[in-house]
């Protein structure tokens, strides 16, 4: 909180440009998210930023309300409020212009090709995202370990993410990942 | 708000004949949400195709995909977007509001438990372990889209993405510089490779 301005109007300007750059999904804006909050604006540590992913994880609702914790870690209530609305609100609006404007004139191709473009750019960040996260958490074997086993485990079965989830955390506190 | 539903409404699944109410909107948007553990997209498409027969499959694949393209939380524009289709403004907020309100609420318990506890050594290691795999869960995502483009073998949008995933997560560039820069390059790339193909 060392930045000179109100926090929260920093939070609210910071979640409201992100949000327009978050190409395929709140994921993609994770390492933007970390850049600002831990190298920028030293809201949070490397560790702290990590545990707030793994509980956003492990709660209900979509994967954006990580913002909510890193508003709340910033300025209380008040912060988390702001900075889940700046996240959501700009590009929900945005969405919501956009379809009205789609239904008249669908027959056009660009839709298709900005599409096919942006898939590319989102996997590159959502990519990056689990390198930085990577990165900041897994020092051990086993950490490294754990990851690509839960990779492998949710790409080649149907099993519930939750359960790999609930694992890592025995591993955890047995003592095992460090 | 009184059921604006007529006897031949149960004949057809015709959608106008009873748009959700705005209380019904932010419950049944609640609900998906509260059960959405690592992405509400799944249940999402349950209950709004499946269980209400709100949307047809393929509306909501073609609400989806414009939702997907948008930026911004995916879940999020498709909520609004929903809404605001049977009830306007109004029921993009009532919406929103169950989408969001009550996991935002679970959030700010357990940020207000983790500024308390999160120093308790067990609670620091239980995190570190659920982080590890939590990480695991985005990687294999990650490697689910990319398969469609190494089956094609698409090269060059293969190298587009290695090209941000260096420049956003090795150089650590600013997301908005390095994808201003991006994306007229992808679109431009594209589209001249759809006028080879149809050439």
């Amino acid at each position: 909180m060392n930045s000179d301005a109100n926090p929260v109007a920093t939070l609210a300007w910071t979640f409201a440009v992100m949000s327009l750059f978050a190409v395929g999904g709140a994921n993609s804006a994770i390492p933007e998210m970390h850049r600002v909050a831990v190298e920028v604006n030293h809201w949070l540590t490397d560790k702290q930023f990590t545990d707030v992913y793994a509980i956003a994880q492990l709660s209900p609702g979509p994967n954006v309300l990580i913002v909510t914790l890193i508003g709340y870690s910033v300025a209380g209530l008040a912060g988390a409020l702001v900075a889940t609305l700046a996240m959501c609100v700009p590009t929900a609006v945005l969405a919501l212009t956009v379809s009205r404007f789609l239904s008249r004139s669908s027959q056009s191709r660009w839709p298709a090709i900005i599409q096919a473009a942006l898939v590319p750019l989102s996997i590159g960040l959502m990519g990056a995202s689990g390198f930085i996260l990577a990165r900041t958490s897994d020092h051990t074997v086993v950490a490294i370990f754990v990851t690509a086993g839960a990779a492998v485990l949710a790409s080649v079965t149907k099993l519930n993410p939750l359960w790999m989830l609930v694992a890592g955390g025995c591993l955890g506190f047995a003592g095992l990942i460090g | 708000m009184p059921p604006d539903s007529s006897p031949a409404a149960t004949a057809t699944p015709d959608l106008l004949k009873s748009p959700p109410t705005l209380v019904e909107l932010f419950v049944a948007f609640a609900k998906m949400s509260l059960a959405g553990f690592g992405g509400v997209l799944v249940w999402a498409r349950r209950a709004i195709v499946d269980q209400h027969k709100w949307m047809t499959a393929d509306e909501f694949n073609e609400t989806f995909a414009l939702c997907h393209f948008l930026p911004g939380p995916n879940i999020v524009n498709l909520t609004f977007v929903f809404g605001s289709r049977f009830r306007g403004l109004a029921g993009a907020i009532a919406a929103f509001s169950g989408l969001v309100g009550p996991p935002a609420l679970i959030m700010v318990v357990m940020g207000a438990l983790y500024h308390r506890y999160g120093e308790i050594d067990a609670l620091r290691r239980i995190l570190s372990g659920v982080a590890c795999a939590a990480i695991g869960l985005m990687l294999a995502v990650v490697f689910r889209m990319m398969t469609p483009l190494i089956k094609r073998r698409d090269a060059i949008a293969l190298l587009v993405m290695v090209a941000v995933f260096i420049a956003i997560g090795v150089l650590r560039l600013p997301l908005a510089a390095v994808l201003l820069a991006a994306i007229p390059i992808s679109i431009l790339i594209t589209y001249a490779m759809r006028k080879k193909e149809t050439a």
